[in-house]
């Protein structure tokens, strides 16, 4: 079977590839995978829009973006990445015929309910935390979890211990072992 | 490089991401919350074999000669540690990270829209609390920009070595845990 129509790759697969994707921003881009510094820019950007002395006086927004007298380009190599996420998840959706509709999983369901006002206000909540959490730590998933722990970074390991410490912690608060034997 | 050029790449590099993380099953809300309630070892074994590939593929290069730096974050233990917990508090309820989360909105999945608005809040909201943050915070623990083998002397080699071992037998233990899962003999 064509492998682009596989719904499901074997993770070791996924894992090698993206270890592979890897080498190829290391060695030929000079950078290392991350995402949620997109996530302050285009935040940044958007305040800029409405309130650009608020964005000037920003330490913070600054850092990114540039001052009014020295902008830097927000549109970067890792803006463009991001992007083309939910691009390149859309096409391998399609190509297998797997794409869902997802308003509430079946998880959050059985746990709580049918009311989305509640899953998307706790998705909304979720988010926020974790976006707060990343830029507190330097990095998420990417700049730290992967990119970080494959350099042997101190700071990626120090972060990804911590997610998964919180992460068990709170799964099994909000679900208990009841959702987990639903999963 | 040009800076075109790397905007291409950057463009093709999250492409081919976003196309992964759906074949691999991390765009799933289920995939990604079954693996903080220790019952789907998914992101775990995508995680790892990543970390091993990309880290030995990377170190490699460097000991080769070719012309590849790192690009380390700093260490600033309290932050790192903190944030972390805050963000992993965050990602099982939302059951996306960054991501994986905005690759998701690709494969369909509607609740990580607000997932999406809310990382929008969290960076808005941390870009006012920075000041604060920076001075009581980022300081403690502050050592920059090091690794675990510039820590400890210890080779980089030997890490992956153990690596490779944990991912070896931790697996192959897995194996055998998720077999008996499926066995039919639970109610």
């Amino acid at each position: 079977m064509n492998p682009l129509a596989k719904p499901r790759w074997s993770p070791y697969v996924a894992g090698a590839l993206i270890g592979v994707l890897s080498w190829i921003t290391f060695a030929t881009m000079d950078k290392a995978l991350g995402t949620s510094t997109t996530v302050v820019r285009a935040v940044g950007v958007a305040e800029r829009a409405i309130a650009p002395e608020h964005v000037a006086n920003n330490a913070y927004l600054t850092k990114y973006l540039g001052t009014p007298e020295k902008p830097k380009p927000w549109f970067e190599w890792q803006f463009a990445l991001v992007l083309m996420l939910p691009v390149g998840a859309f096409l391998a959706s399609k190509l297998s015929k797997s794409r869902i509709k997802e308003s509430i999983p079946d998880l959050w369901r059985a746990r709580f309910g049918d009311s989305k006002a509640k899953r998307w206000a706790v998705a909304f909540a979720g988010g926020a935390i974790m976006l707060f959490g990343a830029r507190m730590a330097g990095g998420c998933t990417s700049g730290h979890g992967l990119s970080g722990t494959l350099q042997l970074a101190v700071s990626g390991w120090l972060f990804t211990a911590a997610l998964f410490a919180a992460g068990v912690a709170t799964a099994y608060a909000v679900y208990g072992k009841k959702g987990a034997d639903h999963v | 490089m040009s800076d075109a050029k790397t905007l291409i790449l950057g463009a093709l590099v999250g492409l081919v991401f976003g196309f992964i993380l759906q074949k691999g099953g991390l765009t799933r809300f289920r995939v990604i919350v079954g693996q903080f309630l220790l019952r789907d070892f998914t992101m775990l074994k995508v995680l790892l074999t990543a970390m091993i590939v990309g880290g030995i593929g990377i170190y490699a290069m460097r000991a080769g000669g070719a012309d590849v730096a790192l690009h380390l974050k700093s260490t600033a233990v309290l932050g790192n540690v903190i944030g972390g917990l805050l963000f992993g508090v965050g990602m099982v309820l939302l059951g996306y990270c960054p991501g994986t989360g905005i690759a998701a909105l690709g494969d369909g999945s509607r609740h990580a829209w607000a997932g999406l608005f809310g990382m929008f809040a969290g960076a808005a909201i941390y870009a006012e609390a920075h000041p604060w943050v920076k001075d009581n915070l980022l300081g403690i623990g502050a050592y920059g920009k090091v690794t675990l083998p510039s820590v400890t002397g210890i080779t980089p080699w030997l890490y992956f070595a153990v690596l490779l071992a944990v991912a070896f037998f931790g697996f192959r233990a897995l194996r055998s845990f998720e077999r008996r899962r499926q066995q039919p003999t639970a109610p």
